[in-house]
């Protein structure tokens, strides 16, 4: 299955933790989707029992030390003062706990990979960090970390993510460990995106990561408004990775189950997860960063975290064979790659660097993400739900796309429409999770609505 | 409720804006398409504003009022800072505030830090989900519009 001069085998054999996680994707993804949490604990201990209960769940998993909000800015200091003052703070603070607890952390994943989540539009100390921990799995971008969360100038994301790329690359090669980062183009503000241009954000992330030395990178896309949709965009993203990443680039998608408002009731939040899990399974997506039916009250803990695990592995499982949806290429996904296609093809038209290519685009409005408010994004752009609940353009803007796929006219997006619309994924399934068949459907809801007063 | 309400004042110009660590901006999207849906004209100035920023905003053009919406829960010590930074400075001291969304981490049951908002210098605290009937009243109870960004009438 591995083919040596493509995916060389590590020089050294990986510390604990260490895993390969392109490789390790590759392995089984075959047979199982393999199923990783958002998990962040600032405590060093109670972040090694979360890992390794990641590791030991019933499913293929890949653990995760998702860092806090502090240093996801730089703010070292400001970490250090929070954990002092409050004792815990939202995540794992990578640098202030440094490469050796980290390492020690990471060893309790086994042979399971471990991936760090950041968020940083400055990932360069996580990074750095990470490397001497032994690790070498990390996700984000110069574009996706920058305009939705903060201040931070797209030009000045760009040139650390330039610099901090090429570092995580070169160092983990000089360790002989393939470095792996996924682009978290594929889920900007979380909801209200189209596909096509989550598919051109995913794609062009990952060339940038390509262009500056990574060798193992994974694609992402948010589960959006319309299962259907969903299949579509994923079945395109397939076939724009394939056309635009170079043949030697070992490569994977990464689906994140809904990102926007999450329903409020146990049986609603479970059933989209579940949703998301099949949606995975019938793409032929290779791994799914799940949620938890406690999402939309407080951050889960590591056995709804677990359990959640093994529910989405389960639900994939039982797709792969009997599904309503049909298989992602059996869809007609013509009209989201031509898209996708034109909006990629539009930046790398600006230069053969890509992060220029990014900037430029969004001056020029080439690329715009509707409903984002930072500076160096236009605004041009806006977003509905049209009637069958897809994701469609009220208002492309200035972007590049095809006549036959655009809207016919641009409107406006009233404020009583766009609060339906942040709801609407999340009021559809406490619906149907109040109407879905279950061994005690009232009991469950009316106990998960007292918790969440 | 709404027929209660006097009808509704428009042509104000208003600065939005977030506390200095609240990334989330959805709010603050909403609102915009809300103030201009009545007729104002809004400057956004996105998430994680820090004071400085907001205060010179506030201080280099003129606008008739402040709003500020936080949805992260720290907006109890976070808006309370900011609100003292604004009175302190005598080109802001005046400016009509208002913060409203998700002050505390300690649920909808507890509005203990309504007092030391107020006290700051915010002049209303919304802490219920119904900001439409707050900010109504509190843009209506604005001070007239000074003459030159008046709008013509016709425009309410």
């Amino acid at each position: 299955m591995n083919t040596p001069a493509v995916f060389p085998a590590p020089a050294a054999p990986a510390a604990p933790g260490g895993a390969d996680l392109g490789e390790y994707v590759r392995r089984h993804a075959a047979a199982d989707l393999v199923v990783q949490p958002r998990m962040g604990m600032s405590d060093p201990e109670e972040m090694a029992a979360g890992v390794r209960a990641v590791a030991g769940a019933r499913a293929r998993t890949v653990a995760t030390l998702t860092i806090d909000s502090y240093t996801r800015v730089g703010d070292e200091s400001g970490a250090r003062d929070a954990l002092a003052r409050q004792g815990r703070i939202n995540g794992y603070p990578i640098t202030v706990h440094g490469p050796e607890r980290t390492a020690a952390v990471a060893a309790a994943a086994g042979d399971r990979p471990v991936q760090v989540r950041h968020g940083s539009a400055a990932p360069g100390p996580i990074f750095r960090t990470l490397v001497r921990a032994g690790l070498s799995a990390s996700e984000g971008g110069p574009v996706s970390y920058c305009l939705p969360y903060g201040r931070v100038p797209l030009a000045e994301s760009v040139a650390h993510w330039r610099d901090a790329t090429e570092r995580l690359a070169g160092e983990c090669d000089a360790l002989g460990r393939r470095a792996h980062l996924e682009t978290f183009g594929g889920c900007m503000l979380g909801q209200l995106c189209p596909p096509s241009l989550l598919l051109a954000l995913s794609v062009l992330e990952s060339l940038f990561f390509v262009r500056h030395g990574v060798r193992s990178v994974s694609l992402s896309y948010a589960q959006q408004t319309h299962p259907v949709q969903d299949l579509e965009a994923l079945a395109a993203l397939r076939r724009l990775a394939d056309r635009h990443l170079p043949g030697e680039i070992d490569r994977h998608l990464v689906l994140y189950t809904y990102m926007g408002v999450f329903p409020e009731t146990r049986d609603g939040a479970e059933l989209l997860n579940e949703h998301s899990a099949e949606l995975a399974a019938r793409a032929g997506v290779e791994r799914l960063i799940v949620k938890t039916p406690a999402e939309a009250h407080r951050l889960p803990t590591v056995p709804e975290n677990v359990r959640a695990l093994r529910r989405a592995a389960d639900a994939a499982a039982r797709a792969r064979t009997s599904s309503l949806l049909p298989r992602a290429h059996d869809t007609d996904h013509g009209a989201v790659l031509e898209e996708a296609d034109a909006l990629i093809g539009a930046v790398l038209e600006l230069s053969d660097d890509i992060g220029t290519g990014l900037l430029r685009a969004f001056e020029q409005g080439l690329l715009d993400v509707p409903f984002c408010l930072h500076r160096d994004n236009r605004g041009a752009t806006r977003t509905a739900v049209d009637p069958t609940g897809r994701l469609v353009w009220a208002d492309p803007g200035a972007l590049p796309l095809p006549r036959r796929t655009g809207p016919s006219a641009p409107r406006r997006v009233r404020a009583a429409e766009l609060l339906g619309m942040l709801r609407y994924t999340a009021d559809r399934y406490d619906s149907l999770g109040a109407l879905h068949t279950r061994p005690r459907p009232l009991p469950r809801i009316r106990e998960s609505l007292l918790t969440a007063s | 409720m709404r027929a209660q309400l006097s009808p509704t004042p428009t042509g104000r110009r208003i600065l939005l804006s977030t506390v200095s660590s609240d990334a989330h901006t959805w709010n603050l999207v909403f609102l915009q398409l809300l103030l201009e849906e009545l007729g104002h004209e809004v400057v956004n100035l996105g998430p994680c504003v820090p004071d400085d920023l907001l205060v010179e905003t506030a201080a280099a053009e003129p606008f008739d009022a402040l709003v500020i919406s936080t949805v992260n829960g720290h907006g109890c010590l976070d808006g309370a800072r900011l609100a003292r930074a604004l009175r302190a400075d005598p080109r802001t001291a005046h400016l009509p505030a208002m913060i409203g969304g998700k002050l505390s981490t300690r649920g909808p049951d507890d509005t203990s830090y309504v007092r030391e908002l107020a006290e700051a210098g915010f002049d209303a605290v919304c802490v219920d989900g119904a900001p439409e009937t707050l900010l109504h009243s509190f843009l209506g109870a604005l001070p007239p519009a000074a003459p030159v960004r008046a709008l013509p009438s016709g425009t309410s």
